[in-house]
């Protein structure tokens, strides 16, 4: 019962984990096509952002709340900042050509990226403990909760409304969902797939952001933390299908709560859950859990 | 014979490599080595590239080639090398059997994520395990070669040549290969699979075939670089090592056999150098070097998704 | 005379949609058969049918007096039953003489994997052939360009050249000449159908061009709503006034080719 309790709850912060990590990914590939292997490095530059900023803000005894936002705002900035420069300055010379190459371009620039990180914030480890112990903890009978593992799933939650309810609602949502559907018949209709392309892009590498902003507390941030991230968001919008966001949402709570019980029941799975849950879904419907299985256009 | 003359260029190489080893340096002999065990990794890819598979995941069986001839070393007296790549490539071939009953019947980027997740599997199952050395690995005894037991300098160049051969041996079978029929047919299978299938060809089989040479290239290449570098570790089966050999790929340029083993010692040069001058940013130079050769190899990069490198009727002596 | 095709009570539907019903048709051999109706109508279903891509719901199919009902295209195309596509599955990124040599290569080697990887693709009794085969079908002279480059009629041209590579008794063309301009049509029909009967092999056609129909037809096959509403001569099977009703239009006293249908 109790170890019923504690795989749920591990599930729960698994899951939200592996959400955030793997939404931006999804928006990317879903809008653009495009398996965006660059994805890790805005993942260690939110968490690099968050580690060095807001570590510097609770330094100063500043209130904890500002804190929280902080750690949002750095995400966005870094966001905004990288994937500006990504795709105005480096994908836009590759639109149109293969797949594979555009897949290949953007794992050049996550090695670049690499030593960037390396150049700028050196090898050490960062650690960001502060907004651990600002959420404090919350007792559920002999459980002890933290309280930042509770703002993780809230704040996963929230993402995935805010990007559901943004793509139904908004008018930038249309646009998006269109181009998702058909690009070039959303260029037909005269849509600017340009602009949409460079506000996914973005939005996408905010997200990326936010999900290592939001992590750094609870990891050593350190070189190499972008690697294991980007398969493991992969194999995340594999099973929940390219482009649907509530397709990564069921696929972040399933195979949170598989490795959750992995980790409890079976520890040496625990690894390999991840993909051993992707290949079984990709065995049964290849395009994942929510997409729909795309007609050959001849 | 037309067909031989086509050969030349590729056999005289070899033999030159493999005569001018004596002289060379040995940090330039070991390089080599490890180079052209990756090569056969790529000769694998090109295979499956040309049919349009681009396959995420081929370290899946370059690490079981590996892992085999690095087990079989632990826990048998067994070391003749011969003995231990013969293992390795057919364990490697097994796993590509099996993996290819379901990888098959996909395409595209499905594939490419299934080749992927298969891989990852391995890993995971590799770095849980501590009786294999966890993330460590294990080390790997130098081998002997039908029972000549080779001291200091000779290790590496009997190595060094036991490469050779089995790259020759490779890139011979692989030219025959793209020349028959069901190796030609990897263009056609990009092109229209309906065709083939009305015309009588089961294209999931061939794709079945293809993963099974490509996936024994890959497992002869780990063997080998297990024996080279003396050393295993669950890494050899990570994402990055397969990027590594897509990589390596792209550098190669023209998805021909000769690039395969130009691009892959090419590579590991680069890399070399990259890592002793600019310790800090080798990945940056690497990373370029992609970016560069993407943008400006164009046509190169072109050939790999466009030409069946042939014995065009008219141009039979054409090298591959 | 035995048919060398047999349709028997065929049927074909998708869940409660009936894309074909109550199908009887025997084609004997050689006879040229030309399949009219609007789309939708159950000709394609019909076709894949015949050809292995979609398993009958209900019926049977003969080939030469064999049941081939249910089995799959590979199989079927080994048998004998080819068929050409209204969008040319053709090899784009090869020449032409490379497509027809693979054609011609894979017809000769057969079913086994290990033959396939032992026999080499330009082998001189292939070339050879598929040089007789450009030649008949008149596309030599394109041989050695890319197909990707090739204009739409040559295109068709190989796509047919290449489905009878195996030297099947019976063909089915998927639309031959849609694409093609009105100029055009006649001559390209001429040429496939002159090669296919020098090849005796019994063609089936779909065809929305009631003009190509009359011309080449032997007899036709109405399709309406998923049936066979008239099988007959092309004469008086077009002058029908139900068929030009339903499916081909009035005939009008047309002075120019191709302007005989709605």
């Amino acid at each position: 019962m109790l170890t019923a309790f504690a795989i749920a709850t591990d599930g729960l912060v698994y899951a939200a984990y592996l959400f955030l990590v793997a939404v931006g990914l999804s928006l990317i590939f879903g809008v653009m096509k495009i398996l965006n292997v660059t994805h890790g490095s805005f993942y260690a530059f939110g968490a690099y952002g968050a580690a060095v900023a807001v570590g510097m803000y609770f330094d100063r005894g500043l209130p904890a709340a500002g804190g929280f936002l902080l750690m949002v705002l750095v995400a966005a900035a870094v966001g905004l900042v990288l994937g500006l420069i990504l795709e105005r300055g480096l994908l836009r010379l590759f639109y149109g050509k293969d797949e594979i190459i555009v897949v290949l371009v953007t794992y050049a620039a996550f090695l670049i990226l690499e030593d960037v990180i390396r150049l700028v914030f050196g090898a050490t480890s960062y650690t960001l403990y502060q907004p651990l112990g600002a959420a404090g903890t919350l007792d559920v009978g002999t459980f002890v909760l933290s309280g930042y593992d509770i703002l993780l799933v809230a704040l996963a939650t929230l993402v995935a409304l805010g990007a559901s309810i943004a793509l139904k609602y908004t008018r930038w949502g249309h646009l998006l969902t269109v181009v998702i559907f058909d690009r070039e018949l959303a260029a037909a209709v005269g849509i600017n797939v340009s602009a949409v392309y460079t506000i996914t892009f973005i939005a996408g590498a905010m997200l990326g952001a936010l999900g290592g902003a939001a992590m750094a507390p609870k990891i050593a941030v350190t070189l190499g933390i972008g690697v294991e991230v980007i398969v493991l968001a992969f194999a995340v919008v594999a099973i929940g299908g390219m482009g649907s966001i509530g397709g990564a949402f069921v696929s972040a709570l399933i195979v949170g709560e598989c490795r959750a019980a992995a980790v409890h029941l079976a520890p040496q799975v625990e690894l390999f859950v991840v993909y051993a849950v992707m290949a079984l879904v990709l065995i049964f419907r290849p395009q994942g859990l929510f997409t729909r299985a795309q007609p050959r256009k001849i | 014979m037309i067909v031989a003359r086509a050969l030349i260029p590729g056999t005289l190489a070899f033999i030159a490599a493999a005569a001018l080893a004596p002289a060379l340096p040995a940090w330039l002999i070991s390089l080599a080595t490890v180079a052209f065990s990756n090569a056969l990794v790529v000769l694998g890819l090109i295979i499956l590239w040309r049919a349009g598979l681009v396959p995420f995941g081929q370290a899946l069986f370059y690490a079981v080639g590996a892992y085999a001839v690095a087990l079989i070393g632990r826990y048998t007296p067994v070391r003749d090398a011969f003995a231990l790549i013969a293992a390795g490539a057919l364990l490697a071939c097994l796993v590509a059997f099996l993996v290819g009953f379901l990888l098959a019947r996909y395409r595209e980027i499905f594939f490419s994520m299934l080749s992927l997740a298969m891989s990852m599997i391995l890993y995971g199952a590799l770095v849980k395990t501590e009786t294999l050395g966890s993330t460590d690995g294990f080390g790997v005894e130098p081998p002997t070669y039908l029972g000549y037991a080779p001291e200091g300098a000779m290790q590496h160049l009997v190595l060094f040549w036991v490469v050779l051969a089995f790259g020759a041996a490779a890139a011979l079978l692989v030219f025959f290969y793209f020349r028959s029929i069901a190796g030609a047919l990897a263009v056609p299978v990009r092109d229209s699979e309906i065709r083939l299938e009305f015309l009588g060809v089961s294209v999931n089989r061939l794709v079945h075939l293809n993963l099974m040479i490509a996936g024994t290239l890959a497992g002869i290449g780990g063997a080998l670089a297990a024996l080279a570098i003396e050393h295993v570790d669950p890494n050899m089966a990570y994402w990055t090592t397969s990027g590594g050999f897509v990589f390596v790929t792209i550098l190669a340029g023209a998805g021909t056999i000769a690039g395969s083993f130009i691009g892959s010692f090419v590579f590991e040069l680069l890399k070399s150098v990259a890592y002793d001058l600019l310790p800090g940013t080798w990945q940056i130079f690497l990373g370029a070097a992609l970016l560069v050769t993407i943008l400006f190899l164009p046509e190169g990069l072109g050939s790999l998704f466009v030409r069946l490198r042939r014995a065009s009727p008219q141009s039979k002596g054409a090298a591959p | 005379m035995s048919a060398i095709l047999a349709v028997h009570d065929l049927q074909k539907s998708f869940g409660s949609v009936i894309a074909a019903h109550d199908i009887n048709v025997a084609v004997p051999a050689l006879q040229t058969v030309g399949i009219i109706g609007a789309n939708g109508a159950g000709k394609t279903t019909f076709v894949n049918m015949v050809t292995g891509h979609l398993r009958p719901s209900a019926g049977t199919i003969a080939f030469d007096g064999r049941d081939i009902t249910g089995l799959p295209s590979r199989a079927i195309s080994r048998l004998g039953i080819a068929r050409s596509f209204q969008m040319p599955q053709i090899f784009s990124s090869l020449t032409v003489q490379e497509n027809m040599c693979a054609a011609t290569a894979i017809a000769h080697a057969g079913d086994g994997l290990l033959q396939q990887v032992v026999t080499p693709l330009y082998a001189r009794r292939t070339l050879a052939e598929s040089e007789a085969a450009l030649e008949l079908f008149r596309i030599a002279g394109y041989c050695r360009n890319t197909a990707a480059t090739l204009p739409q009629g040559v295109r068709k041209l190989l796509d047919i050249a290449m489905a009878v590579a195996g030297a099947p008794r019976v063909l089915l063309l998927d639309e031959p000449t849609s694409g093609i301009s009105i100029e055009e049509k006649f001559s390209l029909m001429d040429v496939v159908m002159a090669a296919l009967k020098d090849r005796c092999i019994t063609v089936l056609f779909v065809e929305h061009d009631m003009d190509i129909v009359e011309r080449y037809a032997d007899r036709v096959l109405a399709f309406y709503d998923g049936a066979v509403i008239a099988d007959g001569p092309p004469r008086e099977t077009l002058e029908n006034t139900r068929i030009q009703e339903l499916i081909s239009g009035p005939k009008l006293k047309a002075t120019t080719a191709g302007a005989g249908h709605a």
